[in-house]
């Protein structure tokens, strides 16, 4: 069963964090553990990082589909900063992943605690009888 | 060397992996290292053999470059430990006789297949070990067919070869109680390559690689590694008579079609055919097990040549004696299906009811979903667009979303 990680950031105070350089350093190096481990257990479908949200546009459809480009609205709270992509066995296991990857490190190596949102991906098998 | 390449030297190459794999496991006594030499082996051959023709003795060649494999892994493996030359010699000494001949036992395959669905692993090993070691499939395949990186399944089979090594089971036979208590897990496997195979069969994933062949390939020889047994023969019977449908399962926009809309002209006569034939050869055999009962069910629904000459008493009649057989919630929701096609949706509503208490029953939007199915049968649509709206939301296929959305959005007059 496969299931997406979504790591939500607070925008407020974003953009390149200002951290010390041990604590930046830590954190970077905990990511690639994380995910370093979840390959090794056999797990990790793929795992991108995202651009910070002054790189991000809202992109919709004009007059004859031309793009209208727009900057991300300032109300929004919360940002994606990256996502997994996981195989995993069982809903727990995917939980015990997302509470991992909550408790990187961040300033003074104190646990983020950040929110990661975890939904099934739809790729289950369809019921034969119906 | 003779004969040109073609899809059936490619064949006969994935029927050869699990006897060579056995042979060099048998002779090295390391499933794991043995299990990565064939690999090796097998990559040899699919470059080579194109080429230059495939040899006069295929499963000789396969198993004189394997052992040459493992033979150049210990001689380094040793000459890294102690660079001595008494080590050395001892490395010389495991150079295999090749008396190729002699190296073939029909039970290594078998072996081999109890093995790959070892209790110590998870369900997911078990598959991906199950198409390395018995199916032939490379990494990549196996990764391809699941959408998981290769990087990621060999992990998962090295893995799983390490559970093996550590449980320390021997190669060799179980013993015939053993080998009772453990084929159920052994069939689970072939059920579950085959059922993802039939699950990815529509959608957006049509170049995988096609496990529910695979799954069939596969449960073919086992059945002729046990011809005697009857609930073997029952699984490939289910899945011949199950796959006959494929090309009628889907509509022109990869849509799901239910069995009774369905095209039936599309159904395949010569898969129904040889399904029935073993399904005969297997109830006859006297004990009647889970796959011969699930078989015998797909074979009536195969029979009726319009929806409504279903024998749905029949079915209704096999429902019950699977509930005895292999009681669950599953068996329980398609047995209230029957009840109703027979009795009634009344009938069936309540045979529902059972359900929604039972802890056990994780895949709730099944039940939403019938539960929408006989609803709307009598005539309470409001009811049943609201549960069609449940089991939309709930289920994690795609295809049975949409189904589901187009069902409510039908009765809700869109």
């Amino acid at each position: 069963m496969k299931y997406i990680l979504m790591m939500n950031t607070m925008k407020a105070g974003h953009g390149v964090p200002n951290w010390q350089q041990k604590d930046l350093q830590a954190h970077i190096a905990f990511m690639h553990s994380l995910n370093k481990h979840l390959t090794e257990a056999g797990e990790l479908v793929s795992a991108e990082g995202l651009s910070f949200p002054d790189q991000a546009r809202l992109v919709r459809a004009g007059k004859n589909g031309v793009p209208i480009t727009d900057g991300v609205f300032p109300e929004s709270k919360e940002f994606l900063a990256g996502f997994w992509i996981i195989d995993v066995e069982s809903p727990e296991r995917a939980y015990e992943i997302a509470a991992k990857a909550s408790a990187a490190p961040g300033p003074g190596g104190e646990p983020l605690n950040m929110p990661i949102e975890v939904r099934p991906i739809m790729s289950g098998p369809p019921p034969e009888m119906l | 060397m003779s004969e040109k390449w073609d899809a059936t030297s490619e064949r006969l190459l994935r029927e050869l992996a699990p006897q060579v794999l056995g042979a060099v496991t048998r002779r090295f006594r390391d499933f794991a290292s043995a299990e990565d030499a064939v690999q090796e082996a097998m990559i040899a051959a699919f470059t080579q053999w194109p080429q230059e023709g495939i040899p006069d003795n295929p499963r000789g060649w396969l198993i004189q470059v394997a052992s040459r494999r493992m033979t150049d892994q210990a001689r380094s493996e040793m000459a890294r430990r102690e660079r001595e030359t008494t080590v050395a010699r001892e490395a010389e000494s495991m150079t295999p006789v090749l008396d190729i001949d002699s190296d073939m036992d029909p039970d290594d395959t078998l072996i081999l297949l109890f093995m790959c669905s070892h209790p110590a692993l998870s369900p997911s090993s078990a598959i991906a070990l199950t198409l390395r070691a018995i199916g032939g499939l490379t990494t990549a395949e196996i990764g391809n067919a699941f959408l998981v990186p290769e990087a990621t399944m060999a992990q998962r089979i090295s893995r799983a070869k390490q559970s093996i090594a550590n449980s320390g089971v021997p190669f060799r036979l179980p013993s015939p109680e053993e080998r009772a208590q453990r084929l159920p897990a052994v069939l689970h496997v072939l059920y579950l390559i085959f059922n993802e195979g039939y699950a990815s069969s529509i959608g957006a994933h049509l170049q995988r690689l096609d496990l529910a062949r695979e799954a069939i390939r596969l449960t073919r020889n086992a059945k002729t590694l046990l011809p005697e047994n009857a609930e073997v023969a029952g699984l490939l019977a289910l899945m011949l008579l199950t796959d006959a449908r494929r090309a009628a399962r889907t509509g022109p926009e990869e849509e799901l079609v239910p069995l009774d809309k369905q095209d039936r002209t599309l159904w395949d006569r010569t898969e129904i055919a040889e399904g029935l034939e073993l399904l005969t050869a297997a109830l006859s055999k006297g004990s009647v097990g889970l796959y011969q009962l699930q078989a015998a069910i797909a074979a009536v629904h195969d029979e009726a040549g319009r929806p409504e000459d279903t024998d749905w008493p029949q079915i209704l009649a096999l429902y019950e004696l699977l509930r005895r057989v292999s009681p669950g919630p599953m068996v329980t929701l398609n047995h209230a299906i029957a009840a109703a096609m027979v009795h009634g949706p009344d009938k069936g509503l309540q045979l529902l009811k059972a359900l929604d208490a039972d802890p056990r029953f994780a895949d709730h939007y099944r039940l939403e979903a019938v539960r929408a199915h006989l609803l709307e049968k009598m005539g309470d649509y409001e009811l049943a667009i609201k549960h069609y709206r449940n089991a939309a939301a709930q289920t994690t296929s795609i295809p049975e979303r949409n189904y589901l959305m187009t069902q409510a959005a039908r009765l809700a007059g869109g």
